[in-house]
């Protein structure tokens, strides 16, 4: 047989007289992500309307506290400070849009009978299962980096424009800022924490919200808890917890400073030693058992 | 190559047999009516066939194993299942998006049409629209799909009478032309009556009745009879017998019509009498002559 017959033969459906009939699998995953953002508006709402109420309150801020500060140099303190506290709550507002996401993503659609629907399309559970898997851990991230960067770029500008009605140069401002530099340490901070530390977490929840029937808010807590306490108990010891623990607080391998501030411009990065560190790869190697697993179980399930 | 091919597919949840070893053939190019009473496993038949569910067996359908190739086998495939499965809070215009984004053979153009004769707005969300609607929309993305097999698990459940009958007449005139094969199960026998092209009861997990339906009008016969000529019908051992006013119909299987003429009004039983005398002898009830 020559080459062309087979590359005939190779486009499914060409035997029967059809277009051919496959759909790259990038496309299915790009439906497959905007469906869930159709779904699940609270991904972008959530850290938007957080980024507008950070604007809003630095807004009463520089106008009614630096403004009313008549020692300049107090006045350049309150437009400077803000800045890092709103990454962070743009942050924790994203985080815990994640966790309520993942909780919901495969009970949803079980609950509401729509897996009916969507498995009546030829998009593959596993398609489907790291379609839902990239809304924490690409998706989010992103966004998070992308609002935090135009809020703290708006209160940058108002900043700017109080110090110039003020007299004062802006020039001390935005070294100080050293926006840029902030900015790279956040995408790093988003992609090394949020994403891939944070990876096995969200990889449970998916896990717990494919399996559990009903509460899988509890379902997520309780057996961790339970196997800890057993431990406890049974050998007084509490190894479980400590993992636990180390996997919330957050991949302290890749700075150098634990528990310091991501925004902090003297924190130096270590992606060398965070790449290398053994808690990295065993939780990414986790994260594919659950969403294995996860993939397993929508396979088989239909609505509840 | 048969549609859809069964051989002692058998499915057990626990103690309970939901499908006790079927066999099944289905051609091409036929319209299948599925007819059972609830429980009789015609949901978990169809879940097996559309690759829903696990099963014991041999499978094959479009010449695929539909467990291990659910999602390769949905681009041949289109199924409405008997629970209104459209998400809610999608929109219309949301909904073509999409099934035009991972649908290989979805038209979208012929969606359009479709609902272009209803009176769904393309920004209106599931949620905003009646049971009908919703139903006619799904029916509008179906049939814009060029699937080979197109199954219906009680599509027209809940629906006014108005809607059932449409829902039907469009697969009838827009859709089912002779390259594809549709599978309805319903306990609606009279709605898919003069739809189908095959018919097959199904009972307790198993498959009681398989024929076509020229076979069915070639077969079975219905006698109105009398009182005083019962005796002399009842010789002719018919597979069933009610009451009606005025004398008994009784329902024959390949006796002559010639036979039967004299002893009154012949006439092809309704699927609907010949699936009662079908499953009531199944179920052990007094066979024929009343006491």
């Amino acid at each position: 047989m020559n080459t062309q017959s087979n590359a005939i033969l190779d486009t499914p459906g060409a035997a029967q007289g059809f277009a051919p009939a496959v759909i790259p699998e990038s496309r299915l995953m790009y439906w497959s992500v905007v469906r869930e953002l159709w779904e699940s508006r609270s991904i972008y709402i959530a850290p938007l309307a957080v980024a507008a109420l950070i604007l809003l309150g630095f807004l009463i801020a520089t106008i009614g506290r630096a403004l009313s500060e008549a020692n300049l140099a107090q006045r350049r303190a309150v437009l400077e400070e803000p800045y890092s506290f709103a990454a962070l709550l743009i942050m924790a507002t994203t985080f815990i849009v994640s966790v309520f996401y993942c909780l919901d993503a495969l009970h949803g659609e079980r609950r509401d009978r729509s897996i009916l629907f969507w498995k009546s399309l030829p998009v593959s559970d596993l398609t489907t299962v790291l379609a839902k898997a990239a809304i924490p851990l690409v998706v989010l991230p992103l966004l998070t980096f992308a609002i935090t960067v135009v809020t703290q770029w708006i209160m940058a500008l108002v900043s700017s424009a109080v110090l110039l009605e003020s007299g004062l140069g802006v020039a001390p401002l935005w070294t100080r800022l050293s926006l840029s530099q902030t900015w790279l340490m956040l995408l790093y901070h988003l992609v090394t924490v949020h994403a891939l530390w944070y990876a096995p977490i969200y990889g449970w929840l998916l896990l717990v919200s494919a399996w559990a029937r009903r509460a899988a808010f509890l379902w997520a807590g309780l057996p961790l808890l339970a196997i800890a306490l057993v431990e406890k108990i049974a050998f007084n010891t509490t190894h479980f917890a400590a993992i636990l623990g180390n996997r919330m607080s957050g991949g302290a391998e890749a700075v150098t400073m634990p528990g310091s501030s991501p925004m902090d411009p003297m924190t130096h990065l270590t992606p060398g030693h965070f790449l290398t560190s053994p808690g990295l790869w065993i939780g990414l190697a986790t994260t594919a058992g659950f969403l294995a697993g996860a993939v397993r179980l929508r396979r088989s399930q239909g609505s509840i | 190559m048969a549609c859809i091919e069964a051989r002692g597919l058998r499915k057990t949840y626990g103690p309970t047999i939901a499908l006790d070893g079927i066999n099944l053939r289905v051609e091409e190019d036929r319209i299948l009516g599925l007819i059972g009473p609830n429980g009789a496993g015609k949901t978990t038949a169809l879940d097996a066939i559309l690759g829903l569910l696990s099963y014991q067996g041999e499978l094959r359908v479009m010449g695929r194993d539909p467990w291990n190739e659910r999602y390769q086998l949905m681009r041949d495939v289109c199924f409405i299942s008997d629970v209104a499965v459209l998400p809610r809070w999608v929109r219309v215009s949301q909904l073509l998006d999409y099934v035009a984004g991972v649908h290989p053979r979805f038209d979208r153009s012929k969606a359009e049409g479709f609902l272009a004769k209803t009176t769904i707005r393309r920004d209106r969300k599931v949620r905003e629209l009646s049971k009908g609607m919703v139903t006619q929309l799904h029916l509008a993305l179906v049939m814009a799909i060029d699937a080979k097999l197109l199954v219906l698990d009680e599509p027209t459940l809940g629906l006014d009478i108005l809607y059932r009958k449409q829902f039907y007449d469009s697969l009838l005139n827009d859709y089912f032309d002779h390259h594809r094969t549709i599978v309805v199960a319903t306990h609606q026998v009279e709605e898919i009556e003069h739809v189908i092209t095959d018919v097959m009861f199904i009972d307790r997990g198993r498959i009681v009745f398989d024929r076509s339906m020229e076979e069915v009008e070639s077969r079975y016969l219905e006698v109105m009879v009398r009182p005083e000529q019962a005796a002399a019908a009842r010789a002719l051992r018919p597979m069933h017998e009610r009451q009606a006013i005025g004398g008994s119909i009784l329902l024959f299987n390949g006796v002559d019509r010639q036979q039967l003429a004299p002893l009154g009004d012949v006439r092809t039983p309704s699927i609907a009498d010949l699936f009662v005398a079908v499953i009531g002898n199944q179920h052990g009830q007094v066979r024929g002559a009343a006491q």
